[in-house]
């Protein structure tokens, strides 16, 4: 157990040491949720009113769309340099490891947009209330996102066009996120509780804590023959 | 029993079995669907509030149960296949993916039919309707993903895979959706100990139900026996049934139709 322990820090440590050479690809996901956000006042209306009502949809499709689409390189680079297959014939067992490459690439990916998503939240007129509601759902759903997203990018890996693919695969699966987490900001900025909503999501997190590293690590050993 | 069952995953014997099965579940299903849609379209009275147009849900209902029951049939021969490497299972799954899919759309047509002249709209975002669409884009990921990856056996455990993650989603995207949103009538049948549906329709329901569920057995032999033979056209016991070389030069032709780059 220490020795996976150890492996696992390792990892994350070298991640998070890879994420910061390449800084300048760490700010695309984030233009990519900016820019999607962006593009509902210009297509559907600039007047307030509409937009505090469909901001927490607007704000959740985009986060939902950016972590799909940066989760698209989380094998990639490790899976052509060949990384990815010393980690299958590691000893320590390949859901703990897949669990820290999934943590490293929320740690990078998922967290700045935890802190854009207030300040665009501004932009969409959203009150007070709901904006802390914004950030308790972004904070359990993203993680989540990342680590149902992983399912679907270890099962595509191999494939040369597998971008697209991944999105068939994995939105279908997004759907009970999206649901409680938009749910959630719009009750609070009806000022009704949300607690139901929150528990619900931090009971999804954990299901997929405990079970997605285990499909991730059968979908990479799949894919990789 | 066990020998049968170990008898029956290997694809000779489901081969030979299966082609004797087909033609008995194909009568079948035959005379279960002439009985059915003569009870239920000319012998069971029209509905005291929705006149003749319930009768779509001798259609409807059946083809509903079915995508919902392939799918837990697909995950439960995924998870055969990958646990005891059993090919049979596989083959089994991928072949019943395109029928689940049909019937996941068979239902949603047969719905949005029904929902014009009863709800005055061709679709609402309900809830039931809503988390069969998704159950149909769950099948459509499977398809896409089985038919993206060239190698058949990493295809369908890769398949299994994601229809297991699915199988455990179905629950939560189900109640989440019906949380969300609900106008669909209740569940009519399920209530056993009183049912809100008269005998003479129930039994119509019923006798289509069976019959959509021997319809997809018949068919899914069918479409898994030609896949056997595509898998395995290379071994003794094809060859034998074939002797005349027909499957050899499927089989050129197949390769000249699928790998004209990955040639060594």
């Amino acid at each position: 157990m220490d020795t996976s322990l150890r492996a696992f820090n390792a990892l994350l440590r070298r991640d998070l040491l890879l994420a910061y050479r390449h800084r300048g690809e760490l700010a695309n996901p984030l233009l990519f949720f900016l820019m999607i956000v962006t593009l509902y006042p210009l297509g559907v209306s600039p007047e307030m009113e509409l937009l505090r009502k469909i901001a927490p949809g607007v704000i959740w499709i985009a986060a939902l769309l950016a972590a799909l689409f940066s989760l698209e390189n989380l094998f990639r680079s490790d899976f052509e340099d060949g990384a990815l297959e010393q980690m299958l014939l590691s000893p320590h067992p390949l859901a703990v490891l897949v669990l820290a490459k999934v943590l490293a690439h929320w740690l990078v990916s998922g967290l700045p947009m935890l802190l854009l998503a207030p300040v665009l939240a501004l932009s969409l007129a959203m009150p007070e209330r709901a904006i802390r509601a914004l950030v308790l759902t972004l904070s359990l759903g993203t993680p989540l996102l990342s680590l149902i997203g992983a399912i679907g990018v270890a099962l595509t890996v191999g494939l040369r066009r597998g971008g697209i693919l991944l999105t068939l695969l994995v939105l279908p699966l997004y759907v009970p996120v999206l649901i409680f987490a938009t749910n959630a900001v719009t009750a609070a900025s009806a000022g009704m509780p949300i607690a139901g909503q929150l528990y619900f999501l931090a009971a999804l997190l954990a299901l997929a804590l405990t079970l997605a590293p285990v499909a991730i690590a059968a979908a990479l050993r799949i894919s990789m023959g | 029993m066990w020998l049968f069952f170990h008898k029956l995953a290997s694809p000779k014997h489901f081969y030979r079995i299966a082609g004797k099965l087909i033609p008995w579940l194909g009568g079948l299903t035959l005379i279960l669907f002439l009985a059915g849609l003569y009870l239920g379209l000319i012998v069971a009275p029209p509905d005291y509030q929705q006149g003749e147009s319930y009768r779509i849900m001798f259609v409807h209902v059946p083809s509903a149960w079915m995508s919902l029951f392939i799918y837990v049939f697909m995950a439960a021969l995924s998870a055969i296949g990958l646990i005891w490497n059993i090919k049979l299972a596989d083959v089994m799954a991928s072949s019943s993916a395109a029928l689940g899919a049909w019937f996941t759309f068979l239902a949603l047509a047969t719905g949005s039919l029904w929902g014009k002249p009863m709800w005055g709209a061709w679709w609402v975002w309900d809830a039931r309707l809503t988390s069969e669409l998704i159950l149909l884009f769950l099948y459509l990921g499977y398809i896409a993903l089985v038919s993206a990856i060239e190698d058949k056996r990493t295809a369908a455990r890769a398949g299994g895979v994601l229809i297991l993650v699915g199988v455990v989603n179905i629950p939560i995207i189900h109640y989440s959706v019906e949380w969300w949103n609900t106008l669909h009538q209740g569940p009519t049948v399920t209530r056993l100990d009183k049912p809100s549906i008269h005998l003479s329709m129930l039994l119509p329901l019923l006798i289509m139900a069976l019959a959509f569920q021997l319809y997809y057995f018949t068919v899914v032999l069918m479409r898994a026996r030609v896949e056997v033979l595509e898998r395995e056209r290379r071994s003794g016991w094809v060859q034998e049934l074939f002797p005349d070389g027909s499957l050899e030069r499927a089989d050129v032709m197949h390769q000249q139709h699928s790998s004209p780059v990955d040639l060594p």
